[in-house]
């Protein structure tokens, strides 16, 4: 999927995005990326929403649910919260949905840093697969993909969901998603 | 006690990873880069409003102290609680060994409690790598300083130190001030300093204090503290280790403070951004003076702080490397 149809994929979640917050009545909410994906998307949403607060960055490498079996993960990015999340209303961003571990973890993340008022998640992509009863609010695409197959996104700059055959051993990769068998 | 030599081979698993922390001789550049960018993240953790992260769920980690310690015990036994383990202290000095008790009969009963980690201080040079050698598979071990030998997590956490303050080491001139001879930190810390590749190690103090063929540790030797620390950006100063000087190797600490105390006036000749350190305690007016201990260029208590956040990612590795061999099985494969 190209540059450009990533982009228009964004700008349509950034409208998705407003018209809930209104509709919602969710006033100046503070909006977390995960690393790495979820970041470069984020950037892109908090710029068109124009948002007061500035972007959080989550790494969720220490809520992993696989550190039982594979080990640290060999890139761990420090968290950044500029602003406390007790009591406000987040949005949680991220490139790619598919099991729902992912957010599992990042909402274990988010919750020690404080007692959000409410989270609203936005993807980019959406694959089906899920492992658990998670579900987005905003979704900028639903992709499909072939048995290990895998997408990824691709950035900072431009910003490409790439598709490609899942390695025998995938990598521990935040920002990648291997399809569900 | 069993030779050294092979600590390092001991260390790692077959694929590479850190299994046990014994030296930090003989690691390569990349895994000592790689505790340092571990350490980097595990500092965050101490900002969340809740202090813990669920990495080291379930898992048992034994304070092992043959020999009394308060901040390093205590600084792992909070990395330990941040990681969410369950953490023993076992002061051995004062339990089962006096009433007869082996090492060997210690450490299998405390196997049999399903203990995952032993962290290990003792005063024999070479008895983490004893233990490491005889522990169980599952078992992962770190050397919280022994004897004249090293201090490998104390050596990180200087480094981690240096390269927050200073960033690469290439361009640094870092000076070792003290009592060399004694300091297995000092050992550890020339060690990690030469394989992150820093500019000059000096080491400084009186001859009596110095090993034999210290030079060939890759430092140069200073008997004069101005001359010493001209120019360096970090001062390190080490504690005067009395209980390990068998004969009188010093004359008296307020002699020794007359020529190798710190003070600002002496300070005056390292660079105007040096920082000062200390791995602690302090013996304020025998290392250095109380003005340079609690000054602007000291970074004594952030070293305290980085502690933590380097224990945390060395006790998460190893407890990392054991989950990627077969989920810690009590008795399982072998390597």
């Amino acid at each position: 999927m190209d540059h450009a149809a990533v982009e228009t994929a964004i700008a349509t979640m950034g409208l998705t995005l407003q018209a809930l917050l209104e509709r919602r009545h969710l006033a100046a909410p503070l909006m977390v990326g995960i690393h790495t994906g979820g970041v470069w998307v984020a950037e892109r949403l908090h710029a068109e929403l124009a948002l007061a607060d500035p972007l959080g960055h989550l790494d969720i490498s220490y809520y992993r649910d696989d550190f039982s079996r594979i080990g640290m993960h060999p890139q761990v990015r420090p968290s950044h919260l500029p602003v406390t999340v007790e009591n406000r209303h987040i949005i949680l961003v991220d490139d790619v949905l598919q099991t729902g571990r992912t957010i599992r973890a990042a909402l274990n993340t988010l919750f020690d840093y404080g007692r959000p008022k409410s989270v609203i998640l936005a993807v980019l992509a959406e694959l089906d697969g899920r492992h658990l009863p998670i579900e987005p609010n905003v979704v900028g695409l639903h992709a499909r993909l072939e048995a290990g197959e895998r997408i990824k996104l691709t950035g900072p700059a431009p910003l490409v969901l790439v598709r490609g055959r899942a390695p025998a051993k995938p990598a521990p990769k935040t920002h990648q998603v291997e399809a569900a068998p | 006690m069993m030779s050294h030599a092979k600590a390092h081979d001991l260390q790692l698993d077959p694929a590479g990873h850190l299994k046990h922390l014994l030296t930090v001789e003989g690691l390569s550049r990349e895994l000592l880069t790689e505790v340092l960018d571990q350490a980097e993240g595990f500092l965050g953790v101490a900002q969340q409003a809740v202090k813990k992260v669920p990495l080291c769920r379930g898992k048992v980690v034994a304070n092992l102290f043959f020999e009394t310690s308060t901040r390093t015990r205590t600084t792992f036994e909070l990395a330990a609680k941040r990681l969410s383990a369950d953490v023993l202290n076992l002061n051995i000095a004062a339990s089962a060994t006096t009433k007869g008790e082996t090492l060997l009969d210690t450490l299998r009963n405390l196997e049999a409690m399903q203990v995952d980690m032993f962290v290990v201080r003792h005063a024999a040079s070479g008895a983490a790598h004893f233990i490491a050698s005889q522990a169980a598979p599952h078992v992962s071990v770190i050397n919280a300083g022994d004897g004249r030998h090293a201090h490998p997590t104390q050596g990180m956490l200087d480094m981690f130190t240096i390269r927050r303050h200073k960033g690469a080491f290439e361009n640094l001139r870092i000076a070792i001030v003290g009592d060399i001879l004694h300091s297995r930190v000092a050992r550890s810390e020339i060690a990690a300093l030469n394989t992150l590749g820093a500019g000059e190690i000096r080491v400084i103090g009186p001859r009596t204090l110095m090993p034999a063929q210290v030079e060939s540790l890759g430092v140069r030797v200073f008997e004069d503290l101005h001359e010493g620390v001209r120019d360096a950006d970090v001062v390190i100063m080490l504690r005067l280790q009395r209980e390990r000087m068998s004969v009188a190797l010093l004359p008296s600490e307020h002699e020794y403070f007359q020529l190798y105390g710190l003070t600002e006036e002496r300070l005056s000749t390292a660079r105007p951004d040096a920082i000062v350190m200390h791995p602690g305690p302090i013996n304020r007016g025998v290392e250095m003076d109380t003005q340079v201990a609690d000054g602007p260029r000291s970074v004594i208590l952030e070293q305290v702080t980085n502690g933590i956040a380097v224990r945390m990612a060395v006790i998460a590795m190893c407890i990392g490397t054991q989950n990627r061999r077969g989920q810690g099985a009590v008795g399982g494969l072998d390597d």
